[in-house]
């Protein structure tokens, strides 16, 4: 079954085009990636698919429903870990989620329950009553991730979910992520890095300036392209890297 | 597309923070309407009687809700509505859930009126038990004041979805707030006053909240078109905050 369907979805702000029509499908359970340089546009799709914003032009639908439409209702089923932890900074850990299950309209009893097997599954049980600004920041994206899960999604989306973390800590990001997998929630990710899409996705898309440049699985990208993921991402998004560094040795110089 | 449940919830996230710092926070907002009292009541009432029959002091008193009041819903909608928007990013964490922008507004509005009621509430009974209201009738300024918070919170929204950044605040407060203060009959009647200053006073709505409270605070209850001005200004108000909100965060 189809989570997502896009089809020639475009984005623009003041006239400047952030996605710039594009069609891809994401199927119950998978794991998909958007991988591309800084401003290719991941985070504009990532946003667009979680109702934050209306697409300019094209269709997009989650859970068969227009996004223009049934934002709420999408929400409600979809979990968002953001590129940045926008934690409650003055409130406890236990208490971030608690507020947090109130936007899904949980009731206060369920929440606590939600709440005491999330910190056990993120394992930050005995970090309950902490504030969270005496978190690490492994601990703080744990607790991202566990807020993300309060409504028991059916998506979940997850925008650079290990960006600044330490290997370890990234390794137990990813157990819980892979553990959500398992239980057959359908995932997709953004990430800067090819280990971890290697790690986790089931298929890739690749995105330079707005625009897909290449679709399917790890392996089959490889195989077309050729050499590691790595070498596939720079070889479809390299041009401008080679560009960028031009100016920047120009200007330098 | 406006659900009053989730704007509850978003009320709900800042009375839990509040629960947790008023402590520290309660008591510096409260010596400000005191050292008011203390000063002007105190201080001037040894050269300046009684205004209209009224001793100084209890002249000055019933204005002094009103401003505390319109000031506790102002500094949360801007400075506080800022920092949760800009700063921690608590608007995108919220509205990356069932609650919708709308939810969300309604839900900013609804607090810096509750910050008003709260503030308002407790300078009323400091007053009242000082001896400086003469009637019961003081109770019923309570919904109003929740009124002009709401009021005031309009406003806030407004200045808080179009400044550039924090700083900007400061022309807000220099600028309008601390004339709406100074000019609204806290201190000394308007009637006296040159011709044009006594006019702009009807646009100003700490002048009609003012008005409210001393008129209760003696037991009269002569204060029906002020309560008529600040329900036309609220819903003259009422679309603004959501449009420039939806204008500064989405795209």
């Amino acid at each position: 079954m189809e989570i997502v369907v896009a089809k020639g979805l475009v984005k623009e702000y003041n006239s400047f085009r952030a996605v710039n029509s594009i069609d891809f499908i994401i199927h119950r359970g998978e794991c998909f990636s958007f991988l591309g340089p800084n401003g290719a546009g991941k985070t504009s799709v990532m946003r667009l698919i979680h109702c934050y914003m209306p697409p300019t032009e094209g269709l997009l639908h989650v859970f068969g429903l227009d996004v223009r439409r049934y934002a709420s209702e999408i929400k409600a089923r979809i979990g968002v870990m953001p590129q940045e932890n926008n934690l409650d900074p003055d409130l406890s850990v236990i208490e971030n989620l608690l507020v947090y299950a109130r936007y899904f309209g949980i009731k206060k009893k369920e929440a606590l329950k939600r709440a005491k097997d999330l910190l056990e599954f993120v394992g930050l049980s005995d970090r309950a009553e902490t504030n969270v600004e005496k978190l690490s920041g492994g601990m703080k994206r744990r607790l991202v991730l566990a807020r993300a899960l309060i409504n028991r999604p059916e998506l979940i989306i997850l925008d650079e979910p290990t960006t600044g973390l330490d290997p370890l800590s990234r390794r137990q990001v990813w157990e819980m992520i892979k553990r959500e997998q398992q239980r057959g929630k359908t995932l997709i990710l953004t990430t800067h890095y090819m280990e971890e899409a290697q790690h986790l996705s089931d298929r890739v898309a690749i995105m330079d300036s707005g625009r897909i440049v290449a679709i399917g699985t790890p392996q089959e990208l490889m195989d077309k392209y050729g050499g590691s993921l790595e070498d596939v991402y720079l070889k479809l998004t390299g041009k401008r890297l080679i560009e960028t560094t031009g100016e920047a040795i120009k200007e330098a110089e | 597309m406006i659900n009053l449940k989730r704007a509850l919830s978003v009320w709900h996230r800042n009375f839990t923070v509040y629960k947790k710092l008023y402590k520290s926070s309660m008591v510096l907002n409260f010596v400000e309407p005191i050292l008011y009292l203390l000063a002007f009541g105190i201080g001037l009432s040894y050269y300046l009687r009684e205004i209209n029959g009224i001793p100084y002091i209890k002249f000055i008193a019933p204005g002094i809700v009103a401003s505390s009041s319109a000031f506790a819903a102002a500094y949360e909608c801007t400075y506080g509505t800022y920092v949760r928007m800009h700063y921690q990013k608590t608007f995108d964490a919220i509205l990356a859930t069932p609650v919708n922008l709308n939810d969300l507004v309604l839900g900013e509005l609804l607090w810096g009126a509750t910050k008003s009621l709260i503030y308002g509430t407790i300078i009323i009974s400091v007053i009242s038990v000082a001896g400086l209201v003469d009637s019961w009738m003081i109770l019923l300024t309570i919904p109003l004041i929740s009124l002009s918070g709401f009021l005031f919170s309009e406003i806030s929204i407004i200045a808080a979805a179009t400044v550039p950044g924090i700083d900007s605040f400061n022309y807000f407060y220099t600028l309008f707030m601390t004339p709406l203060f100074l000019f609204s009959g806290i201190f000394f009647p308007l009637e006296n006053l040159p011709g044009i200053i006594k006019d702009l006073a009807f646009f100003n709505p700490i002048y009609h909240m003012v008005e409210i409270m001393r008129s209760a605070s003696q037991g009269k209850a002569d204060f029906i078109n002020h309560i008529l001005w600040l329900i036309t200004t609220v819903l003259l108000l009422i679309i603004p905050p959501f449009r420039l909100m939806k204008r500064r965060l989405i795209k």
